[in-house]
């Protein structure tokens, strides 16, 4: 029993913690919700791209536990590109006997998006193939139509797919649980971000002669967010765990993560905005980038809702 | 990363569920906040220490076994799975045992720890004083220094289990112009000696869980004063993560609760409305126990608790509350009968009410929110 991290996944995840703080700024954030963001080939250049891929095809043969901490970090920066859907596809692929498109993903040359069938995909104006997640399992679609639907969370952009597909044989669930997995790694990173930004506010900003972060009912608040996120961060590295050791219980230690990160997460953008008072409330100020990126996070890849009836059938049976 | 159990963890836990399985009473003990209950619990804590089992981390020397951490979590799982008694010797091998083993000397370690963990002697907390609560460093009880050993004179109170205690420890000031936290020193007293009396006080259960404790020129001698004269407000210190975070309130005992609470809603008929409720139970026990599986990595690769150990405090508490809560909304009229009632749900209610005092003790919910904003997120005063 060991409930920490290597040090190579530390030391991954701080490399890409500082590439992201210096590229990925919110200015940068804030212009990808007018035009194309343009990480992708950053993303390639650091091996982001290629964490999961196998050696043979060009990739670092990594697993859950090595890019969890990476999404984090994404997370933390709202990166406006969607990393989660690559990393549901290219497993997927490779298991589906689709080398190639693993070797063009992997090196950035290709770029896919996933979702689930009758939901949304993001980005799939950039994506050169889509795949859809449906009961009866996956299917990949390289010829089809999009429509955009303007999303509030505008450096997320979402669309409806149609098109025909061709089944792919790897393990669709997998898929399911590595993009949700993915997910609650942003939401948490996110939420953090969201947090640190209400605390130095806290710090800087002076009422009644004092830092408002001197007051007990404004630290309180602080501490609930802190509460939440600390408590919700090994539950989606346990998660990670369940992911890369295919443990049987793998779909209710997902959902767990799922939910505890959406919940710290939500809770840290309403206390993170009642600190801020009035900027907060702003389109000018940078809050509502995080907070409108947890809110379309947390209804992706199944919300609280869905998750808690898929814990719920794990946990008491159907 | 690896959350699966080492072989010799495994082994461990299937020791320790064997000899719970044979030994643990068939039937529950009376309350240990009655005295006919106290002297069971003190029996069982007898057997416990005899059969190797009552203080599995501490050195073999005192009566443990050298286990882990990871060990010693294993055996609180397995403890509070088997439905065993409450220890009635919390207060000395959870609050003052830590305190001897960071600060008391080598004679006072021999004298006092195997003593303790058998239940011979038992001890009880006496930090609080009637206007010492959060704020502690305003304590006022005294202490005059005579030959060999102390006077000590003043006023505790809320003293878990006093009444049936032989010793109580804290506070008092040595240096009589000093301040706040300087000039305090650590002792411990023996309370069947003249000058010490001792009177209950019934909880919200109507039991005489605390002792008020009133000391008039009480004689300690010099041996039974912890770390340094007029440091004690540090020595008090160095333990309070202990009671707050990991020992005081380890995860198995809230899983073990999570269990029953889900046992109670199929047996209740799995109503649809409180069904998200259980699964929170059941899930924060889940996540309590992962976060305590963090720490203790953290702590036996090197690191500190720190002030982590309010954060701690703050999620067991709240999430006990939301449990026992969800448990009497299951049973409904059931709920609020007295345990001597035919349809009485046995443990229940009296566990609710408990858990009510949860973000009361311990250092209130509010302060341990003020350490963390202070010492985590460094905000200004
Ligand atoms: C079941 C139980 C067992 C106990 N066992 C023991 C024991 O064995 N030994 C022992 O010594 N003590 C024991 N105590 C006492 C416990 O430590 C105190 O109750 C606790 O420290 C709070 O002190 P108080 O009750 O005087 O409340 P007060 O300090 O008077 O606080 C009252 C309220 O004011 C709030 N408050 C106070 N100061 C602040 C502040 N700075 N910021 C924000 N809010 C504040 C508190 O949070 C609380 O809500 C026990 C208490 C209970 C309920």
């Amino acid at each position: 029993m060991r409930a920490a991290f290597t040090e190579d996944q530390i030391m991954l995840r701080d490399t890409v913690r500082d590439t992201l703080a210096a590229e990925c700024t919110p200015a940068a954030v804030r212009a990808s919700w007018e035009q194309p963001s343009a990480f992708w080939p950053l993303l390639a250049e650091q091996g982001v791209l290629a964490l999961t891929a196998s050696e043979e095809l060009g990739g670092l043969g990594m697993g859950a536990l090595d890019w969890v901490l990476v999404l984090e970090e994404a997370g933390r920066v709202a990166l406006p590109e969607p990393l989660i859907e690559h990393i549901a596809a290219v497993e997927l692929l490779a298991e589906s006997g689709e080398a190639e498109w693993v070797e063009r993903l992997a090196s950035g040359e290709a770029r896919v998006t996933v979702f689930q069938s009758g939901g949304y995909a993001v980005s799939a104006d950039t994506a050169d193939a889509v795949i859809r997640l449906g009961d009866t399992g996956a299917e990949l679609l390289t010829e089809f139509t999009t429509v955009r639907h303007a999303a509030a969370d505008g450096s997320r952009p979402l669309f409806t797919v149609d098109g025909a597909g061709a089944p792919l044989s790897g393990d669709a669930d997998a898929a399911l649980d590595r993009a949700i997995l993915a997910t609650a790694a942003q939401l948490l990173g996110l939420g953090n971000q969201v947090l640190d930004l209400a605390v130095e506010y806290s710090k800087a900003r002076r009422q009644f002669g004092k830092p408002i972060g001197s007051f007990q009912a404004v630290q309180h608040h602080l501490v609930d967010a802190l509460l939440k996120l600390k408590f919700a961060a090994p539950v989606v590295h346990r998660a990670a765990h369940s992911v890369a050791t295919n443990d049987p219980q793998r779909a209710l230690h997902v959902s767990m993560a799922k939910i505890y990160a959406s919940e710290a997460a939500s809770l840290a953008c309403r206390k993170s905005l009642q600190v801020h008072g009035a900027i907060g409330y702003t389109f000018e100020y940078d809050l509502h980038l995080w907070m409108k990126r947890v809110w379309a996070l947390s209804e992706a890849w199944g919300n609280p809702a869905w998750h808690r009836n898929r814990a719920a059938s794990s946990l008491f049976g159907a | 990363m690896n959350l699966t159990y080492t072989v010799s963890e495994q082994a461990f836990r299937a020791d320790c569920r064997a000899w719970l399985e044979a030994n643990v009473p068939a039937t529950p003990l009376a309350s240990h906040n009655t005295r006919e209950g106290f002297a069971q619990h003190v029996q069982w804590e007898h057997k416990l220490f005899d059969a190797g089992w009552a203080v599995v981390s501490w050195p073999e020397a005192y009566g443990g076994r050298g286990a882990s951490l990871v060990e010693w979590l294993i055996f609180e799982e397995e403890y509070y799975r088997s439905g065993a008694p409450a220890r009635v010797t919390q207060n000395g091998i959870f609050l003052l045992a830590p305190t001897l083993f960071e600060c008391g000397n080598d004679e006072q370690k021999e004298r006092l720890l195997r003593q303790m963990a058998r239940a011979d002697f038992l001890w009880a907390q006496a930090w609080s004083e009637p206007n010492a609560g959060s704020d502690l460093a305003s304590v006022r009880a005294t202490a005059k220094k005579v030959d060999g050993g102390w006077k000590l004179s003043g006023n505790k109170t809320w003293c878990s289990r006093g009444v049936f205690s032989d010793g109580i420890y804290g506070l008092f000031r040595t240096d009589p112009d000093s301040e706040r936290h300087r000039g305090l020193t650590y002792f411990m007293i023996h309370v069947d000696q003249p000058g010490v009396t001792l009177r209950a006080v019934e909880d919200l259960d109507g039991e005489e869980a605390f002792a008020e404790v009133f000391l008039d020129d009480v004689f300690v001698p010099d041996a039974d004063v912890i770390g340094e004269v007029n440091q004690g407000w540090k020595v008090a210190m160095s333990t309070t993560s202990s009671e707050r975070g990991l020992s005081l309130r380890s995860p198995g005992r809230f899983q073990a609760t999570a269990e029953r609470l889900k046992q109670l809603f199929v047996e209740s008929g799995s109503p649809e409305r409180l069904r998200d409720q259980v699964l929170q139970s059941w899930m924060d026990a889940d996540a309590y126990s992962l976060y305590t599986y963090q720490t203790v990595t953290r702590m036996q690769e090197g690191g500190h608790i720190g002030a982590d150990s309010s954060l701690n405090k703050i999620f067991w508490s709240e999430m006990d509350i939301a449990t026992q809560q969800t448990a009497l909304e299951l049973l409904g009229a059931r709920a609020w009968l007295m345990p001597e009632a035919p349809d009485a749900a046995p443990g229940w209610l009296h566990d609710f009410l408990f858990s009510l005092a949860g973000p009361i003790y311990a250092g209130t919910n509010e302060i341990q929110r003020n350490i963390v904003a202070r010492r985590v997120l460094e905000l200004p005063r």
